[in-house]
């Protein structure tokens, strides 16, 4: 344990400068939409406390917009406002209103009706009862709404990452991405300290007495807007090409550091999810992007693969790996699934992805239609109580269909019942369900096996990424001893990292490989 | 000074108050007085516009209130609410200062008319600085009352402001308000539902019932000429009180002996009412009140002869 925590040190001492940049951004982040939350929130509470009647739909609509969850409203916003710090600002401000809106509207409302009606008797217009009256006295419930809000912003803001608006969720995603514990606490005690600190910093101000310190009310706007810049500092470099990383392929020795070690590519880079990355790329907002090879967005959005000719990406060949008790549980199950072994290559795969990301079909009919295709469709034979075997998958489209193909063929030739736990967020969560026996399967790849989960060194990496089948023979054996899982037959298709361009831009920049790149960045 | 002309306000089904009319003398002291819900606090609040009445007219000074800003007619006319209506965010001082922040008054003049007012209203300058719910009830009564008078207006609402107060504290806040020089000057109209209390502070009384006056006089009016029932019967608890209250010396004084005995010196003014003579019985050592109506007309009593004018004079009121 003492171990664990030394390197956990080391690793938040070595990676201090991005830890402090990151830092910075997150408390900008969550200041800068903050303050725009506060702009528009207070305002409306105060005119729906004036006007009851609007009151229902505002606070109803405010309150919609907090049931969102965070990825998909990131998600909303990308047609709109494209990648980086607009969208993420516009999302936490959005999350952030609920709590003032309603707050101010209580705390204004809650006011005492004859101390109201005191200062109407007194000869106080509307503004002045507001600001000398209402306002000081719902303030302590006003105060605890943006507290609230400044809470729930920090805890969204490491979503931001996501769009490649920065922030903690850097490690934080990275780490689970790849299964790299020391990187995911580097974000998360940070973003867990900041969330505290603001709170117990927020409290105090709350019993802070306004009427005493009057200068109090001219810093609470001044001390937002300063803490709100700190998101600007770091952000003051360019590039004449941008490149938007996944926080996963950033830390990865077959990602950015052998780009960076074997090639030498120097990039002005972003980190961004995948999830919204392709489409950054195709609106022009990124022109490098570290995609896999078989992605259907690939070829929606007219992307072409760089050529890895120094051979810094390993194979990534896709096969379902299974601990070995289940394989004993349900000995039909092997047979089963590798019906699909040898099925789908590189270019089938592509276009399965392409209709479900592309074409929006839902994986379940790509599924069938592939299945049915090549006769390997059976309908389901039926409930029995030979038992349940639960399928996972990671959070991608591919995945999504494999888990489908999986649980059609289950179904079709045995007499199994099939539980889907789709969606297991990265590696890490997919690999930890499975050794914890909370699924049974998923499908996995060579090259996330041998670096992510075993944590290959990097002789090891050297040596047995040459070829496939050395990759595959390496994390077969691996596995079985360390893990008892068993690394069934191989799909066919190898959906390895890659980088990749517009295909426009590439032809007429005149960029093929990694090295065409480099040689492009490094000429003035 | 002020007059209320045919004023009617409707609240969506009920009629709160329903056609009355009612005139105000200047320096006069005007009692609302009535049960709960007849419509006492919604009259006051269209004297100063917190509620615009559906129909009718309210004139002060013959100037239509209507025909003014809200906000300067409010500052003309001091008002006392039911319970105070304190700021809660300001000291005593800051809560007497707010009608003079209001009007622009420079600073010096705000805090001399404050410690004038804390003085007379015997409130020690120490709780200046102090908030609203660190004093008793009947100081922030007072304090509501210092803030109301600070500006002088000519006019004064008040909404039962000693409601909220307890008998003892009641009576002494009676005596310090009659006695307060301040009020003298002002036109005044007090609501209240307490019948003591109309007959104590009141010069005229106006008895209202479901939103409509139904009489409208002096406190002996009341007492002695009832309108009808309800009248009677409200008084009826406390009348023989209420009597000894209204009735003063110099009403009796026809009724009582001629019999001039040697005066022990100090005699009392036959201004004061029949309870006060009263209680100077109990008090005094001698059997005998000496009471002086002028220089020459003095006249010395017993209890028993006090007794049977009193009863003269209501047999004589009440033919
Ligand atoms: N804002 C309002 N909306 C609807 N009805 C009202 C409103 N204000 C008063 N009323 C009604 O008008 C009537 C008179 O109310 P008002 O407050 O004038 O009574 P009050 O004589 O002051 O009674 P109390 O001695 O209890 O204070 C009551 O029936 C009350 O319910
Ligand atoms: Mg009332």
């Amino acid at each position: 344990m003492s171990e664990h925590q030394q390197t956990l040190i080391e690793f938040m001492r070595q990676q201090a400068d991005k830890l402090a940049v990151q830092t910075l951004q997150h408390i900008g982040l969550t200041f800068i939409s903050l303050f725009i939350a506060v702009l528009i929130g207070l305002p409306l509470g105060i005119l729906i406390a004036r006007k009851k009647q609007l009151s229902g739909s505002v606070l109803g609509v405010a309150g919609i917009l907090q049931t969102i969850p965070s990825i998909a409203l990131l998600g909303f916003m990308i047609p709109i406002l494209g990648i980086g710090p607009k969208p993420a600002i516009v999302a936490l401000l959005l999350y952030a209103l609920l709590p003032i809106i309603r707050n101010t509207y209580t705390g204004i409302t809650g006011v005492d009706a004859s101390v109201k009606e005191a200062a109407t008797a007194m000869g106080m217009n509307n503004w002045q009862i507001l600001f000398k009256v209402e306002l000081p006295l719902a303030m302590p419930v006003i105060l605890a709404g943006i507290r609230t809000a400044t809470v729930i912003n920090v805890g969204v803001a490491t979503l931001a990452s996501y769009i490649a608006a920065g922030g903690l969720g850097e490690f934080i995603f990275g780490g689970i991405s790849l299964n790299n514990t020391n990187m995911i606490l580097a974000g998360a005690i940070p973003a867990a300290l900041l969330a505290v600190i603001f709170d117990f910093l927020l409290s105090r101000v709350q019993k802070l007495n306004f009427k005493k310190i009057k200068a109090g009310t001219y810093a609470m706007p001044v001390l937002l807007v300063v803490l709100s810049s700190l998101y600007f500092i770091p952000n003051a470099y360019g590039g004449k090409l941008t490149a938007g990383f996944t926080p996963e392929f950033m830390g990865r020795q077959d990602g950015n550091l052998g780009l960076e070690s074997k090639y030498g590519l120097k990039i002005h880079t972003i980190v961004i999810s995948d999830a919204v990355m392709y489409k950054a790329a195709y609106e022009k907002q990124l022109d490098v992007i570290s995609g896999y090879s078989t992605d259907g967005r690939l070829k929606a959005y007219g992307l072409v693969v760089l050529d890895d000719d120094k051979g810094i990406f390993p194979p990534y060949y896709a096969a379902p790996i299974i601990r070995e008790d289940a394989l004993r549980k349900f000995p039909e199950l092997e047979k089963t699934l590798n019906l699909l072994s040898g099925k789908i290559n590189d270019s089938v795969m592509t276009d399965l992805n392409y209709r479900t990301d592309y074409l929006h079909q839902s994986p379940e009919r790509v599924a069938k239609d592939f299945l049915t295709q090549h006769n390997l469709w059976k309908p389901a034979r039926g409930q029995s109580n030979a038992g349940i075997v639960r399928v996972g998958s990671k959070i991608f489209g591919e995945q999504y269909i494999l888990a489908n193909m999986y649980s059609m063929l289950i179904k079709g030739y045995t007499n199994y019942d099939v539980s889907t736990k789709t969606g297991l967020g990265g590696t890490k969560i997919c690999f930890d369900a499975l050794t914890n026996d909370q699924i049974d399967f998923y499908p996995e790849y060579t090259g996330t096996g041998l670096l992510a989960i075993l944590q290959a060194s990097p002789e090891t990496i050297n040596k047995v990424t040459q070829n496939k089948d050395s990759t595959y023979n390496y994390v077969q054996q691996e596995f079985k001893n360390r893990y008892q899982i068993k690394w069934l037959k191989p799909i066919g298709f190898n959906n390895a990292y890659a980088l990749m361009m517009r295909e426009q831009q590439a032809k007429s920049l005149n960029i093929k490989t990694i090295s065409n790149l480099k040689r492009y960045l490094n000429s003035k | 000074m002020i007059k209320v002309d045919k004023v009617s306000k409707q609240f969506n089904k009920v009629k709160a108050v329903d056609a009355i009319s009612f005139e105000v003398q200047e320096q006069e002291n005007l009692i609302l007085l009535g049960t709960s819900g007849c419509g006492k606090t919604t009259t006051l609040k269209m004297i100063n516009r917190l509620i615009e009445p559906t129909s009718g007219n309210i004139f002060i000074n013959g100037k239509n209130v209507t025909s003014q800003q809200p906000e300067n007619l409010r500052r003309e006319i001091g008002y006392v609410l039911q319970n105070n209506g304190l700021f809660p965010h300001y000291t005593v001082a800051e809560n007497i200062a707010i009608v003079p922040q209001l009007l622009k008054w420079d600073k010096k003049k705000t805090e001399k008319r404050t410690a004038e007012l804390m003085e007379k209203l015997h409130l020690g300058a120490d709780y200046l600085n102090a908030y609203p719910n660190e004093l008793s009830g009947g100081q922030q009564q007072r304090i509501g009352l210092a803030r109301a008078l600070v500006s002088d207006p000519p006019v004064l609402l008040m909404d039962e402001p000693f409601g909220a107060l307890d008998n003892v504290t009641r009576a002494n806040i009676h005596k310090e308000f009659k006695a307060l020089d301040e009020l003298t000057r002002k036109t005044i109209i007090m609501v209240t539902h307490d019948v003591q209390e109309a007959f104590e502070l009141g010069n005229r009384i106006c008895l209202m019932d479901k939103g409509k006056i139904v009489q409208s006089g002096t406190p002996a009016d009341l007492l002695f000429n009832p309108a009808n029932e309800f009248v009677e019967s409200f008084l009826k608890d406390q009348r023989l009180h209420l009597e000894f209250k209204a009735i003063k010396i110099t009403d009796l004084w026809d009724l009582l002996p001629d019999k001039q005995k040697q005066s022990n010196g100090n005699s009392l003014s036959a201004d004061i009412d029949l309870w006060t003579a009263l209680e100077n019985f109990r008090y005094a050592k001698s059997e005998t009140l000496t009471i002086s109506k002028s220089e020459n007309e003095i006249k010395t009593i017993d209890f028993e002869q006090l007794m049977s004018a009193f009863n003269r004079y209501k047999n004589k009121q009440g033919a």
